[in-house]
């Protein structure tokens, strides 16, 4: 590569004079074309970003999160893919974008940060030049700029005595220091838009605190725009300003934090909350497994893709898929019996009542009796391909499209009546 | 010594008591001390929880009680026996007794061989029964587990999800019916959504069988939720010892009281949400500060501290720290997990 500044070809608003949102992606499709058939990592996602602001990007392994990350940056292979949608950065549709244009994009306005730092630095080459080389080649920086920025970069992330650390090859650098260097990189170009792919995932708790306050901070400094994917809803808890819930390579739910933890609408989202052992729990609490393992991408059942696991669904969830509704501002969800709705709460007694197993594991009905609940694979999918209520003319007909956002949900999510409904007092 | 000590042990009649147990790797200047004096009990029936950073020594600790990476020093008495005395014979048959889960099922299991074979394997190693007592015996343990015994006679490992090949690992170690299991992180690679299926299957296998247990985890909450008694790791020894609702109530180690402030609660209005993490990173083993091993990181740490090693010493009924200036209670109980307020302000109370 040349160290010669590179004409840029596109031209990118300074973020605070942007008029539209920082990112807008709709209707995003990212296919893949395999042996197995066709696998659906991204099925039309949607969403927008402000800058300044986080999208917490939340689900399971295998959702489609790593998927939907490079597809927003143009950065997946060609060959056998698929891709459709709009992504709008700064002004710019990236779709229509050329390799060689992106390459204006990425590390200057966008850049990524992944889980594991040892794959995406290079092993043979020295901190130093890994930090310069993307600052020279960029930003056009001549080597003592380029490397008393690196300096700076370093400290900025906290990592001590930058100056040495500068000499070290990755291998020598412990693993919350690679993901530090990981971070000064990702940012020496003072990125729009910071995209961190399980940032702190397989991080010791310690460090992954450490860690996440150190990008919220650099982020409130550079006002940048942030995407944090995680599997852990522990760790967009307290740092998204919004979340989006993947399952089955769609946002099957997005709302600001807040709203999301103390109004779920779908089911999904409130039996993840509920599978999760909480600090404020007494010890041996039950916990609310989520009976069976998300769908293949390559065959994803007709209707709602998480019927088979669903402890509301009902037979129109078999064939029927579930358009985006809405629950208040900004809080979108797809499901036709949503958590807290007077219908979804029917759907669950129905359930219940007739004890479909999901259903059963959700409300603890079966503690003790965890193994007949558990023998997933086989009873979900012989429930799925039944009636999952004993009488079908109990199944309401059509639902509103729109639910009144002041219904109180059936369960609360927050740890006080939390995941067993027996907190002792005082523990909240 | 730091950190060691023998407070924390109860009677000699536990089914089993680990005493001054040490564990080296390595030679010379790179010699590795990866426990260093490590005391516990557990009573028959209990699950012991032991927790701490990546590297303190839980995995070491472990292999070691079930003799899979004998100790260097210490005894393992289990069920009166110590188990580091036994000539192979006997610490073979020892052995059954004591089963280990791991945390990558899927690699655990022998990828070319049917999962029911792989089940039986135990049995057959051993010689017990003819091959369709031990058959039958695997299809029990199998569905005693959640999984379908005909899936398991015609399909190999890969065919299951991580999940349900952590319940047939499970069921693997369960075949000698042990009376020990040691579990070393069950959930840690699998999905939240499966952690809770597994975890309450633990429980469920314990009440039914009698089962004691040892569970290693990084993830505290995962650790409370299993957890009879918890004992806290810090590179190579043991800081504090509890029930696990004294622990998170009331931690009385500066590092039990930080790691309990670094966990991410899944509810934006949680109390340990938004404290100061904990500072530095783990200090090379090969090294360790002098003193106090938590030193280099601890806010509270004095002059004594870096010259004196901590012995682990009772606080209350069933509750033992190793620490020269352990958090104080508060005088009235606030909200759980409260970080105790030491003399002087917390630096790990919201700012
Ligand atoms: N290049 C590819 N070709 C075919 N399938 C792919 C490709 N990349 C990803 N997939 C599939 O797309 C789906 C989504 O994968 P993705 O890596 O986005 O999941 P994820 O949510 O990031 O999971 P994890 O939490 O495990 O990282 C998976 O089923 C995966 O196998
Ligand atoms: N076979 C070995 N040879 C050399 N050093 C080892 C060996 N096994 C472990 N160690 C060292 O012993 C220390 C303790 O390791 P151990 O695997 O017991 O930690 P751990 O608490 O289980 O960590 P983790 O949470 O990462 O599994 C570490 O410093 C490790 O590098
Ligand atoms: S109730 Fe129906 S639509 Fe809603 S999540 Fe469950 S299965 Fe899907
Ligand atoms: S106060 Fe002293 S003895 Fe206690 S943990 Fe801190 S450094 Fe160790
Ligand atoms: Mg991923
Ligand atoms: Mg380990």
């Amino acid at each position: 590569m040349s160290p010669r500044r590179r004409r840029p070809h596109l031209v990118f608003p300074d973020a605070s004079e942007l008029e539209e949102p920082l990112l807008d992606v709709q209707d995003l499709r990212t296919y893949f074309h395999t042996a197995r058939g066709v696998v659906k990592a991204n099925d039309g996602v949607s969403f927008t970003l402000n800058r300044g602001k986080t999208l917490g990007v939340v689900g399971e392994s295998g959702s489609g999160k790593t998927v939907l990350t490079r597809s927003i940056m143009g950065l997946l292979p060609n060959i056998q893919l698929e891709r459709s949608g709009s992504v709008r950065f700064a002004g710019h549709e990236l779709t229509s974008l050329t390799a060689h244009q992106l390459r204006d994009v990425w590390g200057t306005q966008m850049a990524v940060i992944f889980q594991d730092p040892m794959t995406a630095l290079n092993p043979v080459v020295r901190v130093d030049r890994q930090l310069t080389e993307s600052l020279r080649i960029r930003l056009g920086l001549d080597r003592r700029a380029a490397h008393d920025t690196a300096i700076a970069l370093l400290g900025s992330v906290g990592i001590p005595a930058p100056e040495q650390r500068m000499r070290n090859y990755p291998h020598e650098l412990s693993g919350g220091m690679r993901q530090r260097v990981m971070i000064a990189i990702a940012l020496a170009c003072g990125p729009k838009l910071v995209l961190a792919d399980e940032p702190t995932t397989g991080l010791d708790v310690t460090l992954q605190a450490q860690i996440l306050d150190l990008l919220a901070s650099l982020q409130r400094e550079r006002s940048m725009g942030m995407i944090l994917v995680t599997h852990d809803l522990g760790v967009v808890a307290n740092r998204a300003d919004d979340i989006a819930v993947m399952y089955a390579g769609r946002i099957v739910e997005q709302a600001p934090t807040k709203d999301l933890f103390s109004h779920t609408r779908m089911p999904y989202t409130e039996a993840l909350l509920r599978s999760i052992p909480r600090l404020a729990d007494p010890s041996h609490t039950r916990l609310r497994a989520i009976p069976g393992r998300p769908p293949d991408l390559a065959s994803l059942p007709d209707g709602c893709p998480f019927a088979p696991r669903c402890p509301y669904a009902q037979d129109r969830c078999l064939t029927d898929d579930p358009p985006p509704r809405t629950a208040g501002a900004g809080h979108l969800f797809r499901c036709w019996f949503p958590v807290g709705s007077p219908e979804g709460e029917d759907a669950l007694a129905r359930n219940v009542a007739a004890g479909v197993p999901a259903a059963l594991a959700f409300t603890g009905a079966l503690a003790g009796a965890a193994i007949s609940v558990t023998t997933v694979s086989v009873t979900a999918t012989a429930v799925v391909t039944g009636s999952l209520a004993p009488d079908a003319s109990l199944v309401p007909p059509a639902v509103p499209l729109v639910v009144p956002p002041v219904v109180p949900p059936v369960v609360s999510p927050g740890p006080a009546e939390g995941a067993n409904g027996d907190a002792t007092a005082g523990e909240s | 010594m730091a950190g060691s000590g023998t407070a924390q042990l109860r009677g000699d009649d536990l089914l089993l008591r680990v005493e001054h147990l040490v564990v080296e790797f390595g030679k010379g200047p790179r010699r590795v001390r990866a426990v260093s004096d490590v005391s516990f009990d557990v009573a028959a029936g209990e699950t012991l929880g032991l927790v701490g950073e990546s590297g303190c020594g839980k995995s070491t600790t472990g292999r070691a009680v079930a003799l899979v990476h004998p100790p260097d020093q210490g005894s393992v008495r289990f069920a009166g026996t110590d188990l580091t005395t036994l000539n192979q014979r006997d610490l073979r048959q020892a052995r059954t007794k004591v089963q280990m889960v791991f945390q990558d099922p899927i690699s655990s299991l022998n990828p070319r061989r049917r999962v029911l074979d792989s089940v039986m394997e135990p049995l057959s190693i051993w010689g017990i029964g003819s091959n369709e007592e031990r058959k039958a015996k695997a299809r029990q343990t199998l569905e005693s587990v959640g999984i379908n015994p005909s899936d398991a006679s015609s399909q190999r490992p890969i065919e299951f999800s991580g999940g349900q090949c952590q319940r047939i690992s499970i069921a693997r170690a369960l075949m000698l019916e042990p009376s020990l299991l040691i579990c070393d992180e069950p959930v840690s690679a699998l999905d939240v959504s499966v952690q809770a299926q597994i975890l309450n299957l633990l429980d469920d296998l314990k009440r039914e069988r009698g089962l004691t247990m040892v569970f290693i985890a990084h993830d505290l909450a995962v650790v409370k939720n299993v957890s009879d008694r918890v004992a806290v790791m810090y590179l190579g020894k043991l800081c504090e010892v509890a029930p696990p609702d004294t622990l998170y109530r009331h931690p009385a180690h500066p590092y039990t009281a930080a790691l309990l402030a670094s966990i991410p609660e899944p509810d934006p209005s949680a109390a340990t949400n938004g404290r100061a993490p904990l500072s530095g990173e783990l200090p090379s083993p090969t090294d360790p500060p002098s003193g106090c091993r938590f030193r280099t990181r601890c806010p509270y740490a004095q002059e004594k501290c870096a010259i004196e090693e901590p012995e682990m010493r009772a606080l209350g009924p069933d509750h033992f720290v190793a620490c020269h200036f352990p958090l104080a209670r508060p005088m009235v109980s606030t909200e759980a997990p409260a970080v105790a307020e030491p003399v002087g302000a917390s630096p790990f109370s919201n700012a």
